[in-house]
């Protein structure tokens, strides 16, 4: 059975009896179990306070990834179903938010201590929709396989989101001159000291562009405890990795911060297509930044049975790095022809773009593929890049149906 | 009587902005177990100090000696887990059989 249809026959009270045995061996807070599309790809669908069943990478730090039938719910991921993602186990789980700052220091004129009233009635609120994404996302469909969260698709999620331009926080302090990036923690921490904590940094320019956001509010309600309550950074068209949750530092540098998960974790090959021949080392590498671009068809599964010679309705969701979206193509034999897509109603380039056609299949099997182009002419490869970590898998995905 | 009830809500509630209470969050237990095996017990006393144990169920399976190498290495050398060389050698010979 794959994964979309089995997560289908899964609603959050569904527990059958032919999975009791299954279910028992992933603990009592286990709402059901789902197979992602991989080898070894079992994982307990489990309820955190706050969120709907979601499919449990890791406990502790908790890691859940978001069952694929939610991108088909709509545009917008709902906070209850969003994916989460830590790196270090002592994660906060007791915040006063009367007594929450956000400290800014550094190389800056005046450091600030802002407490949350600070940062929703002392500066003037922005607010954009825009796609986060897990820079590990759908790593376990890399082949060869390679270490890491083993993810299927779930690791992204489209929000609206509102807070503080991070420019307007950092203006306020008075950045000095000379200063070259600017770092940003988080309340989470290492169960060992000396383990490096999570710490991330940007450029200056990047994080006075006037759109990385200080954000405390998602879809309209605080930001749900896992998703980085009560502070979060956006970095809209960066890989998660930027996305500094439970953020309560921000440090003006006048050097290269060479951190751990700056200098060491999250870097891709320096080159092009972010690759290397698959099983082989990067000679170079860089720090991941954008996104680049990806698609999906999010009404049929894998394996799904259509009416042949009947129309057919198919949609999905397309993405970039923030260019916007410029064209969706659709194939329905394998990636001989392709048709366009129509596009969905225009969120903002940071934003999932839905899209959707109609199709009439003679009987018979059928691979559809999706492929979409981004304003600036990127597009997605025909088959897998492949680098070490698994990062940044945006192939084009083909989903095999069958038309009777 | 009346001005002084209302006298008393309003302290109680000064009270309460005064000593808002912290926010909570309660995780759902940990439930995964590592499989049984030639040292399990190494492994278990060493890895669970700092991550539960589906992190190591989850990896791609029979990946070999050289995968699990690798991550025991990567524990020591990134997270500077304090691991000793003969238990570095017991975890990763246990999780290259078992897993």
């Amino acid at each position: 059975m794959n994964r979309r249809s089995l997560l289908k026959g899964m609603g959050d009270a569904v527990a059958g009896a032919a999975l009791a045995n299954v279910m028992s061996s992933f603990g009592a807070r286990a709402q059901g179990v789902t197979t992602l599309p991989f080898a070894n790809g079992d994982r307990p669908l489990v309820r955190y306070p706050g969120k709907r069943a979601l499919i449990q990478l890791t406990a502790r730090p908790p890691q859940l990834e978001t069952p694929f039938s939610v991108f088909n719910e709509g545009v917008i991921t709902p906070n209850d179903a969003f994916f989460v993602r830590y790196h270090l186990s002592d994660i906060p789980l007791s915040i006063d938010p009367e007594a929450f700052r956000l400290e800014v220091k550094g190389k800056v004129d005046r450091p600030l201590s802002l407490s949350l009233a600070d940062l929703k009635t002392g500066f003037e609120p922005v607010e954009f929709v825009a796609v986060h994404q897990c820079t590990g996302n759908s790593r376990g469909f890399v082949e060869p396989r390679v270490a890491g969260g083993q993810l299927g698709h779930g690791a992204m999620g489209n929000a609206r989101w509102r807070g503080v331009p991070l420019k307007a926080v950092l203006d306020r302090a008075g950045v000095q001159a000379g200063s070259r990036q600017v770092t940003l923690n988080g309340l989470d921490r290492p169960a060992l000291p000396e383990t490096p904590d999570f710490v991330k940094a940007l450029d200056l320019d990047h994080a006075r562009d006037g759109e990385v956001m200080i954000a405390y509010a998602m879809n309209g309600e605080d930001l749900p405890w896992l998703n980085g309550f009560p502070l979060r950074l956006v970095v809209p068209g960066y890989y998660g990795t930027y996305w500094v949750k439970h953020l309560n530092e921000i440090t003006v540098i006048d050097h290269s911060f060479d951190g751990y998960w700056m200098a060491s974790a999250y870097r891709m090959p320096d080159n092009d297509c972010a690759c290397t021949e698959p099983g082989r080392p990067a000679t170079a590498t860089v720090p991941v930044r954008r996104f680049n671009v990806r698609s999906f068809i999010t009404n049929l599964a894998d394996g799904a049975k259509i009416k042949a010679g009947a129309p057919t309705q198919v949609r999905g969701i397309a993405f970039d790095g923030g260019y916007g979206i410029a064209d969706v193509l659709l194939s329905q034999d394998g990636g001989r022809n392709w048709s366009e897509a129509r596009l969905g109603s225009d969120l903002g380039r940071y934003s999932f773009r839905e899209w959707r056609i109609e199709l009439r299949l003679p009987a018979g099997a059928h691979e559809l593929k999706v492929r979409a182009i981004n304003r600036i002419g990127q597009s997605q490869p025909m088959t897998p890049l492949w680098n070490p970590p698994g990062y940044m898998r945006n192939v084009v995905e083909t989903v095999r149906v069958v038309a009777a | 009587m009346r001005i002084i009830l209302r006298s008393l809500a309003i302290l109680a509630l000064l009270a309460e902005a005064s000593h808002a209470k912290p926010l909570t969050y309660e995780l759902p237990a940990e439930t995964a177990t590592l499989r049984p095996g030639p040292d399990m017990e190494t492994a278990q006393n060493n890895c669970t100090s700092c991550h539960s144990v589906d992190y190591i169920d989850t990896q791609p399976r029979r990946r070999g000696k050289e995968f699990w190498e690798a991550e025991v290495k990567k524990m020591i050398k990134s997270y500077h887990a304090p691991i000793s060389d003969a238990d570095a050698k017991t975890i990763a010979d246990y999780l290259a059989t078992t897993y």
